[in-house]
């Protein structure tokens, strides 16, 4: 065999094998998601959405537990967006190159890797213990906020330096000033990304339950009337309803889990389709 | 409608240092008010950063030094009581590459105005139509005033930033080679456009083009850097028609007849 | 005419401009100081686990829990030796790393050197999608699909065992080990790959030896931030790795984990005691290690990006 043939042989099969191995990564996520709708999407109906509990967890829907999960993300959010933009406008914008900003880059790449359980000691820590906030949706929520800060940060940062400097010298140029440049062009330029950006890392704040096991949630609680108060939440419930139901009802479990991914996902879908059709509108 | 004779500059032996390189050096030249005045040279020989200094854009990069004095109608724009902010008001800025803002067309011509405090609606509206007007724009966008800018062509979107930066009432427009991104036929508007303002406001336009600085300036100033090791100075400057048919120094002449640059 | 409303604002502008510039004086500050946020967070974990950890620090020693070979949280002479928890963490990750790092890395090549525009459209994608799932629904598949099938095909006597855990943290660090090993790929310059073909070597002898070894320490930086993931993971293990106290053999055993045993004690403790501030101790390993996992993965990552930024 002449080596030329030699290679084109190891190609073909180290290509074969690396195609099989892509396959098998493919395979194994669309076989879960499919798996997952099969098992989850029949149990979902207007009354599981909309309807309480009943019969201990056995029968009725997931209502109050979705709003838990809407109450905890909104706050997150309100935590995490305005200190997250102003931290990624300061990194484009102020940042001078030098050790300390990139202590503080590293130190955000790290944030990102500290495990959500090691969040949920610390947030029990500070903000149920030393603020006094209790296990509370308050308190669930900076847990939270300090999880997604990182991400808001970095997209932040990178969706202002997509920003050609030009923009900027315009409006310097026109006599606004670096603030007013940054409010009124450079922010409202960059606001398709940072926008989908934070949604996608708001959503991941949405599936996590180990932050939230000793801050925020409980199995069952009412729907909280104040920011004060302990919650039910969509990944809490599932694995209560997994592991511990003292009379498992599959229905409501796989429900459960159906409901948080395919809002997760929907929520994401929009988002990122947004932020596609907003850039096909402003190339630079 | 601008005071008579205001827009006038006198610069006194300027230099501008990056960090620890000196670009320009003994720049000394006056810019008489309401005409054009072009700055022509090999690129890389420090028209843009001169330029940058009229309106000091060049305190926007870290680490620029000026040196000498600029005096805008006898006074020092970089004295220390002088806002920025306000210079640029006065001396605006048409950029090489046009860069209206991601907004509405009215939204780009209305931005400075705003930004310096008018809010009225009926005036925002008189001064996005008499800047469109004046930047020759009128006609093609008065009914979609609402477009997105980047919708409109290049050309067109150079002409809205003319038209943006006139809507301060500047008494200066300083012009970094206006038409190098754009076609023959806008290149023609643009000029048109400048032959049109320089009865109201002073320009002073970079260009490598030296048959535009023949067709469209009144004075002409020749910079050259001779030596990778020594910054740009200024080589000539005086009446662009004498400039052109009888330059006094023989780097000029080379550099117009295309023998370097 | 346009001119008058200016002419005024300019007149307004000594007290307008004043008031600007004290507002944006605020907001620049405010700006400056949430830079710091990331490292004051940082820090405020690190002397928060400190603070709670210190009691049992100081009653039982580090180097006690470190080394201590037994479990006994509750009992009346209580032992709290991490070992246990350390080698089921290390028997979950180890299989969660056998499985992901090859199937990862052959696809991030694939992905990155061998498939055109569509399919690498769309494996990205579904790659994306599949780092969006919780972890509390891996959790789930797994107990459905994998628990039963583990415990019938190996005969074991349950099926929750650091092996099943491992295996759905394996799919779980997935995406973390494709995605970052395929940036890694495509950071690689084409004039590199023009070079070597123009050598006449075929593609795969072009990615086998020029474009793998130039981007092997960002794969490198792949693995470990997929490490530090599946060291630090909770909800998985902690519904699928069985909890048993016992010093593991081999990954078909039930397994204790770090992230497992805060996850499942820390609600049953009493606040401020000794156990409670054992779990804190054991936060705080948990977050050197993976400190430390990930500032190297990191510096290897910020190293790789200035080699061919230039
Ligand atoms: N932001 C900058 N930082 C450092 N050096 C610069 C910068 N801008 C321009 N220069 C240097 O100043 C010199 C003149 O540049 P420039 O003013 O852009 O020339 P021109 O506009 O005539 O082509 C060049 O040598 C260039 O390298
Ligand atoms: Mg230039």
């Amino acid at each position: 065999m002449s080596r030329v043939r030699r290679a084109r042989l190891a190609e073909a099969v180290a290509k074969a094998v690396m195609g099989a191995a892509t396959l098998v990564v493919i395979g194994i996520a669309l076989f879960l998601l499919g798996y997952l709708t099969y098992r989850g999407a029949p149990s979902v109906s207007w009354e599981f959405l909309s309807q309480a509990p009943r019969k201990a967890m056995t029968e009725g829907g997931i209502f109050p537990v979705i709003m838990g999960t809407v109450y905890l993300v909104m706050g997150t959010a309100a935590f995490a967006l305005p200190i997250g933009i102003m931290a990624g406008v300061y990194l484009s914008e102020f940042a001078p190159r030098n050790l300390m900003t990139r202590t503080i880059r590293l130190a955000i790449a790290n944030m990102a890797g500290v495990p959500s359980i090691v969040y949920g000691l610390f947030g029990f820590a500070l903000f149920v213990m030393s603020l006094d906030l209790g296990v509370s949706v308050v308190a669930g929520a900076l847990t939270l906020a300090c999880l997604t800060l990182p991400v808001v940060i970095t997209v932040t940062e990178e969706s202002l330096r997509r920003i050609p400097l030009e923009l900027r010298q315009a409006s310097l140029a026109l006599g606004a000033s670096r603030m007013r440049t940054i409010q009124k062009v450079v922010l409202p330029a960059a606001a398709p990304g940072i926008v989908t950006g934070s949604i996608l890392g708001l959503s991941r704040a949405a599936g996590e339950t180990a932050p939230v096991l000793f801050t925020a949630v409980a199995f069952f609680a009412p729907m909280p009337s104040t920011p004060l108060d302990q919650t039910m939440a969509l990944p809490y419930h599932l694995y209560i309803m997994a592991t511990q139901a003292v009379r498992p009802a599959p229905h409501i479990v796989w429900g459960t889990a159906f409901v948080l991914v395919a809002g997760v996902s929907l929520i994401n879908v929009i988002a990122a389709g947004w932020r596609s059709a907003q850039r096909r509108k402003i190339k630079w | 409608m601008v005071k008579d004779q205001t827009g006038s500059f006198e610069l006194e032996n300027v230099s501008v240092t990056y960090g620890k390189e000196t670009a320009v050096a003994g720049v000394s030249m006056s810019v008489p008010s309401q005409a054009v005045t072009a700055l022509i040279g090999p690129s890389g020989c420090g028209k843009s950063t001169l330029l940058r200094c009229l309106n000091r854009m060049n305190d926007e990069i870290g680490g620029v030094t000026v040196g000498g004095a600029i005096l805008l109608d006898g006074a020092d724009i970089n004295a220390r009581n002088v806002d920025p902010v306000e210079l640029r008001i006065r001396v605006g800025q048409v950029f090489q590459k046009p860069n209206p803002f991601p907004m509405s067309v009215y939204d780009n011509v209305a931005y400075g105005p705003k930004t310096h405090g008018v809010r009225t609606r009926s005036d925002l509206d008189a001064i996005v139509e008499e800047s469109l007007v004046r930047a020759a724009l009128w006609n093609e966008v008065k009914g979609s005033l609402k477009k997105h800018a980047f919708e409109l062509s290049g050309g067109q979107q150079q002409r809205l930033c003319i038209a943006r930066a006139l809507a301060t009432e500047p008494e200066v427009l300083l012009m970094d080679e206006p038409a190098s991104a754009l076609d023959p036929i806008s290149t023609q508007q643009i000029e048109d456009t400048i032959a049109e303002l320089k009865d109201t406001v002073t320009i002073v336009i970079v260009t490598h083009n030296m048959q535009q600085a023949a067709r469209i300036s009144d004075r002409t100033a020749f910079m050259l850097r001779e030596s990778m090791e020594a910054p740009a100075t200024l080589i000539e400057v005086g009446d662009t028609r004498t400039m052109f048919t009888n330059p006094s120094d023989k780097r000029t002449e080379a550099y117009i007849t295309g023998r370097f640059g | 005419m346009s001119i008058e409303p200016l002419m005024t604002a300019r007149g307004r502008t000594g007290r307008a401009a004043a008031i600007r510039r004290t507002a944006e004086a605020v907001t620049s500050g405010l700006i400056r100081a949430s830079g710091w946020v990331s490292i004051l967070i940082l820090a405020a974990i690190a002397s928060f686990l400190f603070l709670n950890a210190s009691r049992a620090l100081q009653e039982v020693g580090l180097l006690t829990m470190l080394t201590g070979d037994s479990w006994y949280p509750t009992s009346n002479d209580a032992q709290f030796g991490f070992i246990p928890m350390m080698v089921g963490t290390a028997w979950v990750t180890v299989t969660a790393l056998v499985t992901a790092v090859p199937l990862g890395v052959a696809s991030a090549v694939y992905i990155s050197e061998f498939a055109d525009g569509r399919i690498k459209e769309v494996s990205k994608s579904i790659i994306e999608v599949m780092a969006a799932i919780p972890s509390v629904v891996y959790g789930l598949l797994g107990i459905a699909l994998l628990v039963p099938n583990v415990k019938s095909v190996f005969g074991l006597d349950t099926g929750l065992t650091a092996f099943t855990a491992g295996l759905v943290v394996g799919i779980m660090v997935l995406p973390t080990i494709v995605s970052i090993s395929e940036d890694a790929l495509h950071a690689v310059p084409d004039a590199l790959r023009q070079g070597s073909a123009a050598l006449g070597n075929t593609r795969w002898q072009t990615v086998w030896k020029v474009v793998l070894p130039s981007a092997s320490s960002g794969i490198f930086a792949a693995v470990m931030l997929g490490m530090g993931r599946a060291i630090g993971e909770t909800m998985v293990v902690l519904m699928l790795a069985g909890n048993a106290g016992i010093i593991p053999g081999n990954p078909f055993e039930s397994v204790r984990t770090m992230p497992g045993t805060i996850a499942a004690e820390m609600g049953e403790v009493v606040r401020g005691g000794l156990h409670y501030s054992v779990l804190f101790v054991t936060g705080l390993v948990l977050f050197a290690v993976t400190f430390a996992i990930n500032l190297a993965a990191d510096l290897v990552l910020e190293r790789q990006r200035k080699r061919w930024s230039r």
